[in-house]
């Protein structure tokens, strides 16, 4: 704030408030020939009138009282033009500072759960109740309170993992975040093309569709999308590109839903959590996320072909 | 010679009615907007039955159509009757109520489509906003030309009141809604960032002290000694308040801004005025209620009076509140949680509706050439029912707003939020369903109201062909 602009609202400012105190003591003030307390004004409107009564003491106390804080206030805290205060209050000072000492507080137990390894970690009970309430205020808002996420944001509480679901490839999504990138196909498809893909693509999840067009779109599958998600369709997860026979589809499963991915393409976010976070919660948020889809994941181990 | 004065009641009766009318339709889609918090569905997935569509119409709705009807018409009423004239440019006068009633229909449509500045009260489109700043002006004309035109020498308090709303917001208005337009439905404002916030909540607030403190302190004004029959308490006191009230209000807005982008300088002096704003907001409210002194018996058997005198204490307890909720500290637990609600609606129901049921209620009788309303009974239920409906509005709006600051800032021993944001919203439900019932009543107040006026004014049309036989008969 250049000087001008300090000393005009810090003149303005107080010359408000000073006004207020001339308001209450010049209309205090007895007049001659005016009505006693008792009496009114002598002026009538439509038959309304007014008592010449003085101010109530109490209410003027109230007034005083409430300007006299409010000089101290100014003078301890900013508030006239640049001047910052006697104190050297400041919200942003005041911010770094709490955060600052809860850091020194809390970052010890931090420290200490990211030295283990993220499939233990996932195990000790009290480290994952200090994972749910970082993932329900951090994470929940997207992928939802159980992991389970919504369309276009994944279910992460499953074993269907876009960029992999091994503890260092969960910790490296949370930390760096990710960028996936379906190209939009439809103009190089055209609108035939589009619907045979994804006929195509629906036989990779075991469901039917008309024969003549699976047979075209598995062509168009090889040319087009193989590079990416493989030729049988089970993805990359090194490129993002998720297994399309798994029968989880981050941006629905409907007929509809897949020919509007191939057509338009998707474009999906995770923001990197490494600034906002730290390495040591987002370790811990890995072990949290880990132990999410523990159960699936033990169930898939012990009937590795439960599909045949 | 006040006999022979014609006074424009045809304005008053148009504005009077048409506050009956909007009191319904935005209190009535404030109940369901409240339900809606309750039960989502009950937006029956249509994008116009939105709660984000919804919310500012009711705002709208209540605020500028059915409060905003109300100041057009007591203040046409009272600036004629204290300064002993009739309307300045009657067919003016007549506009601003068609120009109104046409803000308030299109704000009714273009609000459900999603047409919305997105500035909060201010949410009408540039073609509104213009169609607004034209109406004000002419009302402006009418008014202040009125009181030129008066036929006694002093203007009456309740006319400074009124003046200062309606030049205030005619400022107000214009200079928040300075945007360009890139399209009939869409504009920008000129502000940006933080300027554009402070600009905003410099209206903002101000919309709250201008156009519901001292356009309703102009009412009061004029119809608590006139239902009393008693002169005002003291003239010294309503200058001293009137004065410090208009212009340290002028200051306040920043509160509404504490801990954000906003220079501090500029918190701080929203919070200090804010406080010394106090005394100057209970000025009105001491004039108000010591003007009843010698006269306490009238409210056992008057429900008008009742009205006028509860929305004074209601007035005091939110002028009391505002200052403490702007002092930072306390702001930064109130801040964003239902508490804000709670507080509006002190204001909003127990203030500004209940001084205009009141005026309306006194109104109305004498609008129609009538002794009194037709069921005295029915303003005496009305009175309870929507007491005891603000009373609950507002008491579960404060647990679950200190909850809800509790709540969000509990921190554990890891230094991890104690509590998700879904789990303050869940444990905030029992108080949602409270605040439904509040608002229910308040409700069935307002219809109960509805039906009163009605009767009153249909009697009239069934009784007046009668006299006339009678004298030809």
């Amino acid at each position: 704030m250049s000087s001008f602009w300090s000393w005009y609202i810090t003149i303005l400012s107080l010359a408000n408030i000073l006004a207020c105190v001339w308001l209450i003591r010049w209309t205090e003030k007895k007049r001659p020939g005016e009505s006693a307390a008792h009496e009114t004004t002598g002026h009538s409107w439509d038959g309304l009138e007014e008592y010449n009564k003085p101010m109530p003491r109490w209410w003027l106390w109230l007034f005083y009282i409430s300007i006299v804080f409010g000089l101290i206030y100014l003078a301890l805290y900013p508030g006239l033009g640049s001047f910052k205060g006697l104190l050297g209050w400041s919200q942003y000072s005041a911010w770094a500072e709490e955060v600052e000492s809860v850091e020194e507080r809390v970052a010890p137990i931090f420290s200490r759960y990211a030295e283990m390894p993220i499939p233990e970690l996932a195990e000790h009970e009290e480290a994952m109740r200090t994972g749910r309430r970082l993932f329900g205020n951090n994470c929940a808002v997207c992928h939802g309170a159980d992991g389970g996420g919504r369309i276009g944001f994944p279910n992460i509480a499953n074993n269907s993992w876009q960029w992999g679901g091994e503890p260092e490839e969960i910790r490296q999504s949370i930390l760096e975040g990710r960028r996936g990138n379906m190209p939009a196909l439809g103009g190089a498809l055209g609108d035939d093309g589009v619907e045979e893909v994804a006929a195509y693509v629906m036989t990779l999840e075991g469901r039917d569709a008309p024969e003549d067009l699976v047979s075209q779109g598995q062509e168009r599958f090889e040319t087009q999308c193989a590079a990416c998600h493989g030729p049988d369709g089970t993805g990359r997860q090194q490129l993002g590109a998720p297994d399309l026979t798994d029968g989880y589809w981050t941006y629905g499963g409907t007929l509809e839903a897949i020919k509007t991915s191939i057509r338009e393409g998707r474009q999906g976010e995770m923001p990197a959590q490494e600034e906002l976070l730290g390495e040591d919660r987002v370790h811990l948020l890995a072990a949290y996320v880990y132990s999410l889809s523990a159960h699936e994941r033990d169930n898939e181990e012990e009937e590795p072909d439960s599909d045949e | 010679m006040e006999s022979t004065i014609r006074y424009n009641e045809n304005v008053v009766r148009q504005f009077a009615l048409a506050t009956v009318v909007w009191g319904v339709v935005g209190m009535g889609v404030g109940v369901l907007i409240a339900a809606q918090l309750i039960w989502p569905a009950l937006n029956f997935d249509v994008p116009w039955l939105s709660y984000g569509r919804l919310r500012p119409l009711h705002t709208n709705a209540v605020i500028f159509a059915f409060g905003g009807s109300a100041l057009f018409a007591t203040s046409y009423w009272v600036v004629q009757r204290t300064c002993q004239t009739s309307l300045f440019l009657p067919r003016l006068a007549s506009f601003t109520f068609w120009g109104w009633q046409t803000v308030i229909v299109l704000a009714a449509i273009t609000l459900p489509l999603g047409i919305t500045m997105s500035k909060e009260y201010a949410e009408l489109e540039w073609p509104i906003a213009l169609l607004i700043a034209v109406v004000w002006v002419s009302y402006a004309i009418v008014f202040f030309g009125t009181i030129v035109k008066r036929n006694v020498k002093h203007i009456y308090v309740a006319n400074w009141f009124f003046g200062a709303f309606i030049l205030t917001v005619a400022v107000l208005h214009i200079v928040n809604n300075l945007v360009i337009p890139v399209s009939l439905t869409k504009s920008y404002p000129i502000y940006a960032g933080a300027v554009d916030a402070m600009v905003q909540w410099w209206y903002g607030h101000n919309a709250v002290g201008f156009f519901l403190t001292a356009g309703f302190l102009g009412m009061m004004y004029y119809f608590i000694p006139k239902q009393v029959n008693r002169p005002i308490y003291s003239y010294r006191l309503s200058i001293v308040h009137f004065w410090a009230l208009i212009s340290i209000y002028m200051w306040a807005g920043p509160h509404h801004l504490q801990y954000t982008a906003l220079p501090e300088w500029a918190q701080s002096l929203g919070m200090v005025f804010s406080l010394i704003l106090l005394a100057p907001s209970w000025g009105g409210m001491i004039n108000g209620i010591m003007t009843l002194s010698g006269a306490w018996h009238k409210l056992r058997t008057d429900p008008i009076l009742k009205f006028l005198v509860v929305s004074l204490s209601f007035y005091g307890m939110a002028t009391f509140e505002g200052p403490m909720m702007s002092i930072r500290t306390v702001n930064a637990l109130s801040h964003y949680t239902d508490w804000t609600i709670g507080h509006v609606h002190a204001g909003a129901l127990g203030w500004v509706a209940f001084i205009s049921f009141g005026a309306i209620y006194a109104l109305i009788p004498k609008l129609y050439g009538r002794e009194s309303m037709h069921s005295i009974k029915a303003i005496e239920l009305h009175f309870w029912i929507s007491t005891i409906g603000v009373v609950l509005y507002i008491a579960a709006m404060w647990i679950a707003g200190v909850m809800q600051g509790l709540m969000w800032r509990a921190v554990n021993e890891d230094g991890t939020l104690t509590y998700t944001f879904i789990e303050s919203l869940v444990a905030t439900y029992p108080y949602y369903m409270v605040r439904l019932l509040g608002g229910i009543l308040f409700f069935a107040g307002m219809l109960l109201m509805a039906w009163n006026v009605w009767m009153t004014t249909r009697a009239v049309k069934e009784e007046v062909p009668k006299p006339a036989a009678a004298q030809e008969a």
